[in-house]
């Protein structure tokens, strides 16, 4: 099966380590993957915030890019979204709806790509230790991927699961919402971080690099005791150890 | 501009809301059990997306034939002996509703809980004519004491805590009872008593009208929308123009979904229902009943792309699961509509000039657009209001549209993003310490005032996969 690889450009600039994790996870998992190098970022920091027209540029790159692939996937949930976003985007544009269509109909979120069309359950990994979980809003509530990153953390050969408490409250990340509206987001971010030390989890495990940076950068500041990985750095974690 | 609520600016609200370590522990606290017994309440149902889905065909269909459910209701209503104003504003409501109390010669008015009664900020016009009103509603009855306004739709006392209602009640009636709330509530009941017994006017809001009888719906826990209504001469009820359903029918699905999704509640104390004035061989009822229409921007919104924020039954489960409402409170919407339904409704009802901020204040999490009983796409709502601020508007800091236009350019060409990604590890490295960029500005100043902000990769993934793909990696 050939997957083309939509990296995200926090993955690309910030987590190369989260890239390598999903493409060696994929092969393994006997995915040929390819990475669409003209690949940038899927438009969403400027729609969110209401630049849909500065946005749309971005668009038709990331569409014309990822238009001939045969199965798209992004260790991303918030980034896949905006991708099945992209038709309601080009509603009524002869040209591009058809095309924003074609992306959006084939585009998957890594786990729910493994779960939902490999149809593997236990990816056959193992990681020794006590992590929790946090559910990201636009993956869990707007995707709708709620049980295959649990599925699949669940056959991880000695994991040890903490559930975190208010486990799918937002994270206070949002995009320019973390520097726009400062005050708030760190009260948000901060409450993260307290029920993460709560559970008394080593690791913070999510699938979204947005949340994630946000909530490792948050931990980091207040000196809490807990590690930030994507899920992919779990699940392509094999006996060796994870990094 | 009547709805709003102080004078200070938004960013100066929220610091105010976030140092309020009471009330946001009391805010934090009735959103975590309020949420477990609405999860339970609507369980209950059965299939609650099914219930859901008839919600929302309920008030689309109410809306897209509201002038018919209108004219409906007003026949009714006169028809059994009330009088309809449609009131086109704020104002034109207030000197109707101050017309009707100056001839009755009124001098003491009680009302039951109504939040357009605060849109169109009633009570400082009657009072200002001299006029003593009175809230009956326990936590509006709190609140008028200090001339407090409500920070939550339906919990407007919410920011309050019983010894500050203890002191509260002692400062103005000189109360010397204890802070248990059961003998609160007592002492707010004595006083409450005789001003439903020489109330010349009881006025109510209206959870829903219903067009086929031309009767008024209100729901309470406290029964005070009975005794407003049944012991003054005259009835004065104020609603919102698109409240309303077709028959009792509809009624029954609403009002069951209004209360589990309000307060976890299978059904309120009292769900009551007024049809016109008292009638011969009627027991009880008002002498006299108006119906107040209240327009007031709304049909502005009919139509628009924000039609389906009219929807909206007044429930605030979207406040009780916003982690933004959580950590700021009400207060700091500036607006008497809080949480994610005030801030799509308060910049329609009120104008960009005071409530511009709103929109951009969500993570667009999407809690407020799953939990809504009428599925209104509240977080679509916010990112509308946040495309027509910046596009339409024109309002965006030059700042940011600079950004984002730079990001339409970088985002856009392989190349320049290329160029740009490559060198930010080099071009950053002064800054950088420890793997983290030891200063910021601008945006990046911001962030780092509450966290770290990492250094990019020396190897991207792109360079890494590229340098793996001509055999250059281990891996």
């Amino acid at each position: 099966m050939k997957v083309a690889l939509f990296a995200t450009c926090l993955v690309d600039m910030f987590r190369t380590n989260v890239g390598k994790s999903t493409v060696e996870l994929l092969e393994h998992l006997g995915c040929e993957v390819e990475f669409p190098k003209g690949q940038i970022c899927c438009g969403q920091p400027a729609y969110n915030a209401g630049f849909v027209k500065d946005s749309k540029e971005a668009m038709k790159h990331m569409i014309e890019v990822f238009e001939e692939a045969e199965y798209i996937v992004s260790p991303s949930g918030s980034c896949a979204y905006m991708f099945k976003k992209y038709p309601e985007v080009f509603q009524g544009d002869p040209i591009w709806e058809p095309r924003a269509k074609k992306v959006a109909d084939k585009t998957y979120e890594l786990t729910q790509f493994i779960v939902d069309v490999l149809r593997v359950e236990d990816v056959g990994a193992a990681f020794d230790g006590n992590v929790t979980y946090h559910m990201s809003c636009h993956m869990t509530r707007l995707l709708g991927v709620k049980s295959a990153p649990m599925t699949l953390l669940s056959n991880v050969r000695g994991l040890k699961y903490t559930e975190l408490p208010n486990k799918d409250t937002c994270c206070g990340f949002g995009g320019t919402f973390s520097v726009k509206m400062e005050q708030i987001s760190e009260q948000m971010v901060d409450e993260k971080v307290q029920h993460i030390i709560e559970t008394g989890a080593q690791y913070l495990i999510g699938a979204d690099e947005g949340c994630l940076m946000n909530i490792r950068g948050r931990a980091e500041r207040v000196g809490a005791k807990v590690e930030v990985l994507h899920i992919a750095e779990i699940l392509n974690n094999r006996m060796a150890e994870v990094k | 501009m009547p709805m709003k609520v102080g004078s200070e600016p938004f960013k100066n609200r929220v610091d105010e809301g976030i140092q309020n370590t009471f009330m946001r522990g009391a805010v934090s606290g009735a959103q975590d059990r309020l949420e477990v017994k609405r999860l339970q309440a609507v369980e209950e149902l059965g299939d609650w997306e099914t219930w859901r889905l008839l919600g929302e065909q309920i008030r689309q269909h109410v809306l897209e034939n509201l002038d018919y459910y209108l004219t409906q209701l007003s026949d009714n209503v006169a028809k059994l002996g009330g009088h309809v104003y449609f009131a086109s504003t704020a104002e034109e409501a207030r000197e109707y509703i101050a017309g009707v109390a100056k001839q009755k010669n009124a001098k003491k008015i009680v009302k039951s809980k109504s939040m357009v009664t605060e849109e169109i900020d009633l009570n400082h016009h009657l009072q200002a004519d001299g006029l003593e009103v009175v809230e009956t509603d326990l936590g509006e009855y709190i609140l008028q004491l200090d001339n407090d306004l409500p920070s939550h739709i339906v919990a407007p006392a919410l920011h309050r805590n019983k010894e500050q209602v203890q002191e509260s009640f002692h400062s103005h009636h000189g109360y010397e009872g204890s802070s248990r709330p059961e003998e609160l509530t007592k002492h707010a009941r004595k006083m409450l008593r005789n001003d439903y017994l020489t109330a010349d006017i009881g006025i109510t809001g209206c959870n829903f009208a219903v067009a086929e009888t031309g009767s008024v719906c209100i729901v309470t826990n406290e029964g005070n929308a009975d005794l407003s209504t049944s012991l003054p001469k005259t009835q004065i009820t104020v609603m919102g123009m698109e409240r309303l359903v077709p028959t009792f029918e509809e009624l029954e699905v609403l009002v069951n979904m209004l209360t589990r999704s309000a307060v976890g509640q299978k059904l309120p104390s009292y769900v009551t229902v007024l049809s016109g004035p008292r009638g011969e061989g009627d027991a009880d009822g008002p002498e006299e009943f108006h119906l107040v229409i209240v327009d007031n921007g709304r049909s502005e919104i009919l139509g628009t792309e924000f039609q389906p924020i009219l929807q909206c039954i007044r429930c605030a489960a979207c406040a009780n699961v916003c982690p933004v409402y959580r950590h700021v409170g009400g207060h700091s919407y500036g607006s008497i509509y809080s949480g994610p339904v005030g801030a799509v409704l308060s910049p329609l009802l009120g104008g960009y000039d005071e409530y511009k901020e709103l929109p951009f204040a969500s993570t667009l999490c999407g809690a407020c657009t799953d939990v809504c009983p009428v599925k209104i796409p509240l977080h679509e709502l916010l990112h509308k209001h946040r495309q027509v601020i910046v596009e339409k508007e024109g309002r965006a800091p030059i700042s940011e549209r600079f950004l984002m236009s730079i990001f339409g350019m970088g985002s856009s060409s392989s190349g320049l993003y290329n160029m740009g990604s490559k060198i930010a590890s080099k071009a950053l490295k002064p800054i950088i310490k420890d793997s983290h960029i030891s200063k910021g500005v601008g945006p990046l100043k911001n962030w780092m005032e509450a966290r770290e902000f990492p250094a990019p990769n020396k190897e991207r993934f792109r360079d890494w996969f590229e340098n793996r793909a001509k055999g250059g990696n281990e891996s």
